[in-house]
C-alpha cells in the first residue's frame, strides 16, 4: 500500500502536545505510557510501604510505629502492590502499548474502553487513598470475614476502590480478547503470534472471567458492613469461610493474571537474546492457556486452615499439584531454548534468567505449600511470604523490568546506559535473595506473618532481611534512574537494537501514530532465527 | 424471591422502536429475524411469567427453588437466543456464554461442596 507522503520525524509521542492531548488520548502506546507513569508511582509508594515495614521489624520490640499503624501500612504495603502495581503492570502497560504492534494492528479494538480503564484505574486508587482519611485500613489486602465487616469505616472505602480498579482490569482483558481475535494483520494466524501475545491473551480470559467474581463477592461485603445481610456474618447466619471461597475464587487466578504476561515477556526476551528459535512454541503458547484453565479450579490450597472440609482440601491439593505441569513446560522449553543459543547477557537478557532462577524457587515451594500436610505447618509463616514474594517480586518484577529495558529503545527511540542498567539488575538480584531466602528460614523456624512483631530468637535473620530490603529499594532507585535518563538524554536508538523478529521491530523506533508506515504482511513465525 | 423477577425478561428489542423498518428492510448484512418471531417469544414469556406467578403460590416443600429456578432458566434461554441472538451469531458467541456458565458451576459446585462435606465431617445440621 503506497501511503502519498510520510514524515518520518512524527512518531507517537510528537504527534500533538500538551497534557490534554494525553488525557484524552486514544492511542493505545499513550495510554500504555500513562499506564506506566501511573504504574510506577503507585509502585513507589508501595515500595515505600515495603522499606516501612522492614524497618519496624529491623529489631525486636516497636520501632517505627504502633501495632495498629504497622497494620495499616502492611495492609496498604499489598493492597497497592496487588490492584495498583503487578495486575495491571505489563498487560495494561507493556501489553497495551506493544500487542496491537506485535499484531501489526494500528491500535486496540475499541480504544475508548482503553482510555475508560486507565481512568478507572486512577479513580479507584483515588478511592482507595481516601480510605486514608478515615482511619485507615487494616485487614490485610485479603479483605477476610469477618473481622472485615466489624473493623474501621476505612475498609468500605478501600473495598470500593479495588470494586473500581477491577474494572480497569476486565475493561483491558475485553479489548485484548476482542483485538486478537478481530485486528490481526494479514498472514498473522493464530500460530505465528508471539509468545507474548499468547500469554496477555490467556490472561485477558481470566481478566474477564473471574474479576466480576471479585468485583460481586466485594459488594456483597460492602452490603454486609452497611446493611448486614447475613452472607457471610454467622450471627445472622451467614459463613465467613464462603467469602474466602468467592474471594480466592478470583484471587488464586488472579496470581495468574499476574505471572502468565511476564511469562510472555520472558518468552520474547530468551528467544531474542539466545538468537534462536524458541524451542517448544506451541507448547509454551498452549501451556499459558492450560495454566489459566487450571487456575479456577486449584482455589482452595489458601483455605486448608481456615475451616473447609478435609475432603475439598485434599482435592483441592491434588488439582493444586496440576498447576506444575503446564508451568514446568514453560520452564524446560526455556532452558531449551537457551542451550546453544548464541545468548546475549544484555540487561533484559540477565532480567530473564533472574526470572528462571528466582520464578523456578517460588514455583517449587508453592509445591510444599500445595501439599497440606506440610501447610498445616508452614500456613501462615514467613515461608508463605518468601514463596509469594519468589513468585510475584522475582517472578512478574523481574520480567516488568526485563520488558523495559527490552522495549525502551522502541517506547522512546533512545538506548539506556547499559552500564548502570546492569548495577541495578544486581542490586534487585542480590538484594532480593538476601531479604526473602531468610524468610523461608524464617518460616520454617514458625516465624508467623503479619505481626509487627517477633520473639528475639528471628531477630538476626530479620536483621539480614531488611538490609536486603534497602538493597532492593538502592536497586530500584538507580533503575527509576536509568530509565528516566533513557528517555531525556539516551543515545538515539536503531529500529531493531536487538534484532528481535517480531513485528514491533519492523517499524520506527518510537513507532508512528498508527504504528506502520505500511500495512505488515505476515509471512512467517515469530522466531524464526535459525 | 429474586428468582421470578419478570421485569428482567421483558426487554423490548430495538426493532420496535424506530428502526423496525431498517432491519426488516436488511439495511444491515445481520441475519434477519421477522417480527413475528420477537412477538411470538415475548407471548411465550409472558405466558411463562404467569406460570411463575401461579407455581409461587403453590407449596412444593424442598422443589420450590429448584422450579423456581427451571422456570426462570427456560425464560434466560429464550431471551438469550432470541433477543440476544446468540442462536444466529457466529459460533465464538456461544461459546463464550457457556464458559463463563461453565466456570459459574464451578465456583458454585466446589463452594458447595465445601459446606455440604463440613457439615457430613463435624455431624452438624
Ligand atoms: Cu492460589
Amino acid at each position: 500500500m503506497g501511503t502519498a507522503i510520510v514524515d518520518k520525524n512524527k512518531n507517537y509521542l510528537n504527534e500533538k502536545s500538551g497534557l490534554w492531548s494525553w488525557l484524552t488520548t486514544l492511542d493505545h502506546k499513550r495510554i500504555g505510557i500513562m499506564y506506566m507513569i501511573a504504574v510506577m508511582f503507585f509502585f513507589l509508594l508501595g515500595g515505600i510501604f515495603a522499606m516501612l515495614i522492614r524497618a519496624e521489624l529491623f529489631k525486636v520490640g516497636p520501632t517505627l510505629f504502633t501495632s495498629p499503624q504497622y497494620n495499616q501500612v502492611m495492609t496498604l504495603h499489598g493492597a497497592i502492590m496487588v490492584f495498583m502495581v503487578i495486575i495491571p503492570g505489563i498487560p495494561a502497560f507493556l501489553g497495551n502499548f506493544f500487542l496491537p504492534i506485535q499484531l501489526g494492528a494500528k491500535d486496540v479494538a475499541f480504544p475508548r474502553i482503553n482510555l475508560l480503564s486507565w481512568y478507572c484505574l486512577i479513580v479507584g486508587a483515588a478511592v482507595v487513598f481516601w480510605s486514608l482519611l478515615h482511619h485507615g485500613v487494616d485487614t490485610g489486602w485479603t479483605f477476610y470475614t469477618p473481622y472485615s465487616i466489624s473493623t474501621s469505616n476505612g475498609t468500605t472505602w478501600v473495598v470500593a476502590g479495588a470494586f473500581i480498579i477491577g474494572f480497569s482490569s476486565i475493561l483491558t482483558g475485553l479489548n485484548f480478547i476482542a483485538t486478537v481475535h478481530k485486528l490481526r494483520a494479514p498472514g498473522m494466524n493464530f500460530w505465528r503470534m508471539p509468545l507474548f501475545v499468547w500469554a496477555l491473551y490467556s490472561t485477558a480470559i481470566l481478566q474477564v472471567l473471574a474479576t466480576p467474581v471479585l468485583g460481586i463477592t466485594l459488594l456483597l461485603l460492602v452490603a454486609e458492613r452497611v446493611m448486614g445481610i447475613g452472607i457471610f456474618d454467622a450471627k445472622l447466619g451467614g459463613d465467613p469461610v464462603l467469602f474466602q471461597h468467592f474471594f480466592w475464587f478470583y484471587s488464586h487466578p488472579a496470581v495468574y493474571i499476574m505471572i502468565l504476561p511476564a511469562m510472555g515477556v520472558v518468552s520474547e526476551l530468551i528467544a531474542t537474546f539466545s538468537r534462536k528459535t524458541i524451542f517448544g512454541y506451541k507448547a509454551i503458547a498452549l501451556s499459558s492457556v492450560g495454566i489459566a484453565a487450571v487456575s479456577f479450579f486449584v482455589w482452595g490450597h489458601h483455605m486448608f486452615v481456615s475451616g473447609q472440609s478435609e475432603v475439598a482440601g485434599i482435592i483441592f491439593s491434588f488439582l493444586t499439584m496440576l498447576v506444575g505441569v503446564p508451568t514446568a513446560i514453560k520452564v524446560f522449553n526455556w532452558v531449551a531454548t537457551i542451550y546453544k543459543g548464541s545468548v546475549r547477557f544484555d540487561t533484559p537478557m540477565l532480567y530473564a534468567l533472574g526470572f528462571l532462577f528466582l520464578f523456578t524457587i517460588g514455583g517449587v515451594t508453592g509445591i510444599i505449600l500445595a501439599t497440606i500436610a506440610t501447610d498445616v505447618h508452614f500456613h501462615d509463616t514467613y515461608f508463605v511470604v518468601a514463596h509469594f514474594h519468589y513468585v510475584m517480586v522475582g517472578g512478574t518484577l523481574m520480567a516488568i523490568m526485563g520488558g523495559i529495558y527490552y522495549w525502551i529503545p522502541k517506547m522512546f527511540g533512545r538506548m539506556y546506559n547499559e552500564y548502570w542498567a546492569r548495577i541495578t539488575f544486581v542490586l534487585i538480584f542480590v538484594g532480593f535473595n538476601v531479604t526473602f531466602f531468610p524468610q523461608f528460614v524464617l518460616g520454617a523456624l514458625g516465624m508467623p506473618r503479619r505481626y509487627f512483631d517477633y520473639l528475639p530468637v528471628y531477630e538476626p535473620l530479620n536483621r539480614i532481611s531488611s538490609v536486603g530490603a534497602w538493597t532492593i529499594g538502592v536497586g530500584f532507585l538507580i533503575g527509576l534512574f536509568v530509565i528516566i535518563q533513557a528517555i531525556f538524554k539516551g543515545e538515539k536508538a536503531p529500529e531493531n537494537p536487538w534484532g528481535g523478529k517480531t513485528l514491533e521491530w519492523q517499524t520506527a523506533s518510537p513507532p508512528p501514530h498508527e504504528n506502520f508506515h505500511n500495512q505488515p504482511v505476515v509471512t512467517a513465525g515469530p522466531y524464526e532465527y535459525r | 424471591m429474586a428468582f421470578d423477577r419478570s421485569d428482567l425478561d421483558l426487554f423490548i428489542p430495538l426493532t420496535l422502536f424506530g428502526r423496525l423498518e431498517e432491519v426488516l428492510l436488511g439495511s444491515s448484512n445481520h441475519h434477519v429475524i421477522p417480527f413475528r418471531v420477537y412477538l411470538n417469544i415475548l407471548l411465550i414469556l409472558l405466558l411463562f411469567t404467569v406460570v411463575t406467578v401461579v407455581v409461587s403460590r403453590i407449596d412444593f416443600g424442598a422443589a420450590n427453588a429448584f422450579i423456581a429456578m427451571f422456570i426462570a432458566s427456560i425464560k434466560a434461554g429464550l431471551v438469550l437466543l432470541y433477543f440476544m441472538h446468540l442462536k444466529y451469531d457466529d459460533k465464538l458467541f456461544p461459546t463464550v456464554f457457556f464458559i463463563s456458565i461453565f466456570f459459574l458451576l464451578v465456583m458454585f459446585a466446589f463452594s458447595h461442596l465445601d459446606i455440604i462435606t463440613r457439615v457430613l465431617e463435624n455431624n452438624i445440621l
